[in-house]
């Protein structure tokens, strides 16, 4: 007989239920301040003041405008779909060449000491200055084009791809490397068997930090000489005053993101089978 | 009788890499050991038996002297030695059966035979039921059988057993000693094993080897001149307990000349 009670039922969907009662509780206020629902109740309360509570759509916009927005431009209109396939693609381009190009970088730094002599001050240098401001160069060098705005995707997320690879190597357990080394193992099989799995989990955040740069650079690259485009999009919309559509696009950079970072946890979930839960029962 | 294993003045010098302070860990250190023999190293914690271990299975280079294997001097690690780490040292990433295979992988060996090899030895260490299991799901005691085994399954002709039965309990000591004992007279192999327990060393062994304490000098070599096969009884003989008492001294007399200085 299956006895679940409601109270286990909470226990088992914690997570989930609290969370999105928080996010239901967050879109209720949203809506109550562009509707002036917090304006009326609270005026007996705090009388002329409470006034201060209701504050313009053109603003705020509101969760039913954006919902609205959303149905027209995705499924009525169908305007949105240009601007994320030329944004995905630089995203996808930027992104996908910072990680073919960082992680090896990245290992073979932490693998071998020269190289990492060389690669470190320019590493730090990067880092040390806001990416964004080699964007002027870049218009200079290749315009404004498509491959300016995945250079710069690039720039923002090889940083983080890089470092954290090469940091991952220097925690290998160096008495794994000793048994590698004892059985003769080459240096491929030993990057396979024992460097990528222990820095696996570094890889994937250095990743994780890497999707978000990379949004960032979606925006502010698209500012160039840009007519589609995600990031144009919003700035576009901004200028008019179209809120909605601003929170459409800002929406669309959101859930985007979630779902990279998701990917992600999902590939280390993959591969992460051997580590006990933390917090598992032993 | 040829030696199948020779130190010539090995010594061997750390150096910090941040303070370019050195520390000499081996001085001087000469020995041979014969093919088929079976040689304990004892000696005060700190004194370079792990860092012996480690040059002569080609892992660190000597600072000066060589290491000789069958008349060829080393200078990588072969598929001749195999060493039991002192850490149990596994893959965490690997269940109890592919840490066992991981050596033989190494040399190239195909998975489905690695994996029935490696089976023989998972079963001879006593952990059949544990092959899946991963390490952090075994006791200390369980992994290092789990090293012993990935070690054992090379057939390597030289053994280097680095304190190797120190986590195990009484019982599970004496039995794996028995079938250490056992493969070593099968195969005909050539152990170095490294001890703290001096009735272990002298009850496996042909010879105790005592290290002075740091910097790591051969102090004296003690033969066991007790016939084979032993059983756990010779732990009553007089012989032994003589042996005993004798190489207790050596350690002992070291350790306050240490003390005092
Ligand atoms: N990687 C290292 N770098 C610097 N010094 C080291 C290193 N490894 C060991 N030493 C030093 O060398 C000396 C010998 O160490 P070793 O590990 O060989 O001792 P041991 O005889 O195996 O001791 P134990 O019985 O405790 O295992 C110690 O004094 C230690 O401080
Ligand atoms: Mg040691």
């Amino acid at each position: 007989m299956n006895s679940r009670s409601i109270a286990d039922i909470c226990r088992d969907n914690e997570r989930l239920i609290i969370g999105a009662s928080a996010f239901a509780a967050f879109l209720v206020m949203w809506e109550g301040f562009s509707r002036g629902w917090w304006a009326t109740l609270l005026a007996p309360l705090l009388g002329e003041s409470a006034r201060a509570l209701a504050i313009k759509p053109i603003f705020i916009s509101s969760p039913t405008g954006v919902a609205q927005q959303s149905w027209t431009m995705f499924a009525i209109t169908g305007e949105i779909w240009p601007h994320i396939a030329q944004s995905g693609g630089q995203l996808v381009v930027g992104l996908g060449a910072a990680i073919v190009v960082g992680v090896p970088l990245g290992l073979a730094a932490g693998r071998y000491r020269t190289f990492s002599y060389i690669l470190d001050p320019f590493l730090s240098a990067l880092n040390a200055t806001p990416q964004v401001a080699f964007l002027p160069l870049f218009v200079m060098w290749i315009g404004t084009g498509f491959w300016m705005r995945v250079l710069i995707i690039f720039l923002l997320a090889v940083i983080p791809i890089t470092m954290n690879a090469l940091a991952a190597v220097r925690t290998v357990d160096p008495r794994l490397l000793k048994v590698a080394s004892s059985f003769g193992a080459t240096e491929l099989h030993t990057f396979r068997t024992i460097i990528a799995p222990s820095a696996l989990p570094f890889i994937l955040s250095g990743m994780r930090l890497a999707v978000g740069r990379s949004m960032i650079g979606i925006v502010v690259a698209e500012l160039y000489g840009s007519a589609t485009g995600i990031g144009i999009m919003i700035n576009m919309a901004g200028a008019s005053f179209d809120t909605d559509k601003v929170f459409v696009g800002v929406l669309v950079i959101v859930i985007a993101g979630l779902l990279m970072t998701e990917g992600l946890r999902a590939i280390e979930r993959r591969f992460d089978g051997w580590r006990p839960a933390i917090g598992d029962n032993m | 009788m040829t030696p199948k294993l020779v130190a010539k003045d090995v010594c061997l010098e750390y150096r910090q890499p941040r303070t370019g302070d050195r520390l000499l860990a081996l001085d001087r250190i000469s020995l041979s050991v014969n093919e088929g023999e079976f040689v304990s190293i004892v000696g005060p914690s700190g004194c370079g038996k792990t860092t012996f271990l480690s040059v002569v299975d080609g892992l660190l280079p000597a600072t000066s002297g060589e290491i000789i294997v069958d008349g060829l001097r080393v200078n990588k690690p072969g598929p001749d030695r195999a060493v039991v780490f002192q850490d149990a040292s596994l893959l965490p990433w690997r269940t109890v059966l592919r840490n066992v295979c991981y050596g033989l992988e190494c040399i190239g060996v195909r998975a489905a035979e690695a994996r029935e090899r490696a089976m023989k030895f998972v079963q001879m260490v006593g952990l059949d039921g544990f092959e899946n299991s991963y390490p952090y799901e075994l006791s200390g005691g369980m992994q290092q059988r789990v090293n012993l085994a990935r070690a054992l399954v090379m057939d390597p002709k030289i053994l280097l057993m680095d304190e190797p039965f120190a986590a195990l309990d009484a019982q599970t000591r004496e039995y794996m000693q028995e079938e250490l004992l056992r493969i070593w007279e099968q195969a005909n192999k050539t152990v170095l094993f490294i001890t703290h327990q001096i009735d272990e060393a002298i009850f496996l062994s042909d010879r105790v080897i005592v290290f002075s304490a740091r910097p790591g000098r051969v102090r004296e070599h003690v033969t066991v001149d007790i016939e084979r096969p032993r059983s756990l009884k010779l732990k009553r003989d007089p012989r032994f307990h003589a042996l005993e008492d004798r190489i207790w001294s050596l350690i002992h007399d070291d350790a306050l000349v240490q003390a005092r200085s």
